[in-house]
């Protein structure tokens, strides 16, 4: 196990600069967009009709800042199981557009001690294939 | 301009089940292959009653309800302007198949930048179960381009 390939994560042996292992998505296609709207409860048609899109001043449809924020919540489940997830806050900086293929990675910032748990800091990122961020965030996550 | 006279305004209540071909179905949305977010036996393995509602399901609550939608509309924001600027959730117990989750939100703050290009609504939220335990807390920033 590197430092860049960090699974089954113990409070002992982490380590602050830490990654965990990256999440990569397939390109983001109208039919993505779809199936989330459906399952999200998001049926905005600015994500799913481009007349719409094209009428708020968008060259296509793009995808809901929710649908990143659920690939980076598979990042943090894959890496710990969801009852120890205590925080996790996004900032959607950028939009997501129909082929951009995104990865989603995680550092640990911070080992630290919260309301009685042992806890690391994870900085969080998904960007596109070009390299641009389009969320940033941090979760809380609590360790044994 | 967006009425300030909204913030510390309560929403209608929204009752979300969670059901496990709703969650099923988000799992496949989001490209979820982890087992124990689609197979109730491996939740029940990882500890859970059953299925359950991963990180940011939740939000689905004000949109299924509508209630998110209505927001708007009484804010005066065309849904076409507006966008997610930051998302936040704090979790105290997991939801599962079988719960009912209630959420209720409060418009906290309304702010704006750029002498009013830029439009923020704060919206912050409890999420409680069937039994009245507090699920999570949601805070949601939108904004609203002019």
């Amino acid at each position: 196990m590197g430092l860049t390939d960090m699974q089954a994560a113990e409070y002992a042996n982490i380590q602050v600069g830490a990654m965990l292992r990256a999440i990569d998505v397939p390109p983001v296609d109208r039919g993505t967009l779809a199936l989330f709207a459906g399952a999200s409860g998001d049926h905005n048609l600015i994500h799913l009709d481009i007349d719409v899109a094209r009428r708020a001043g968008m060259p296509d449809v793009f995808a809901h800042g929710m649908l990143g924020m659920a690939w980076i919540g598979r990042l943090l489940t894959d890496w710990a199981p969801q009852s120890a997830l205590r925080r996790f806050d996004v900032r959607f900086q950028g939009i997501t557009h129909l082929g951009n293929t995104i990865r989603c990675s995680g550092t640990i910032l911070e080992k630290l001690e919260m309301g009685g748990e042992r806890c690391v800091r994870i900085g969080l990122n998904a960007a596109n294939q070009y390299g641009q961020t389009k969320i940033v965030g941090e979760a809380l996550v609590a360790l044994r | 301009m967006i009425d300030r006279k909204w913030i510390g305004h309560e929403l209608p209540a929204s009752v979300l089940p969670i059901e496990r071909t709703r969650l099923q179905f988000f799992a496949k949305a989001t490209g979820q292959p982890d087992p124990v977010y689609v197979d109730a036996d491996a939740a029940r393995a990882a500890g859970y009653p059953d299925l359950p509602a991963p990180p940011t399901f939740l939000f689905a609550a004000e949109m299924d309800s509508g209630v998110a939608f209505r927001m708007l509309d009484d804010l005066k924001i065309p849904i076409a302007k507006v966008l997610h600027g930051e998302q936040n959730f704090i979790y105290h117990k997991p939801a599962c198949v079988g719960d009912t989750v209630t959420v209720r939100s409060t418009i906290s703050d309304i702010y704006d930048k750029k002498n009013g290009a830029l439009e923020f609504v704060v919206k912050t939220s409890r999420a409680t179960n069937q039994h009245g335990e507090l699920v999570a807390e949601l805070r949601s920033v939108l904004v609203c381009r002019h």
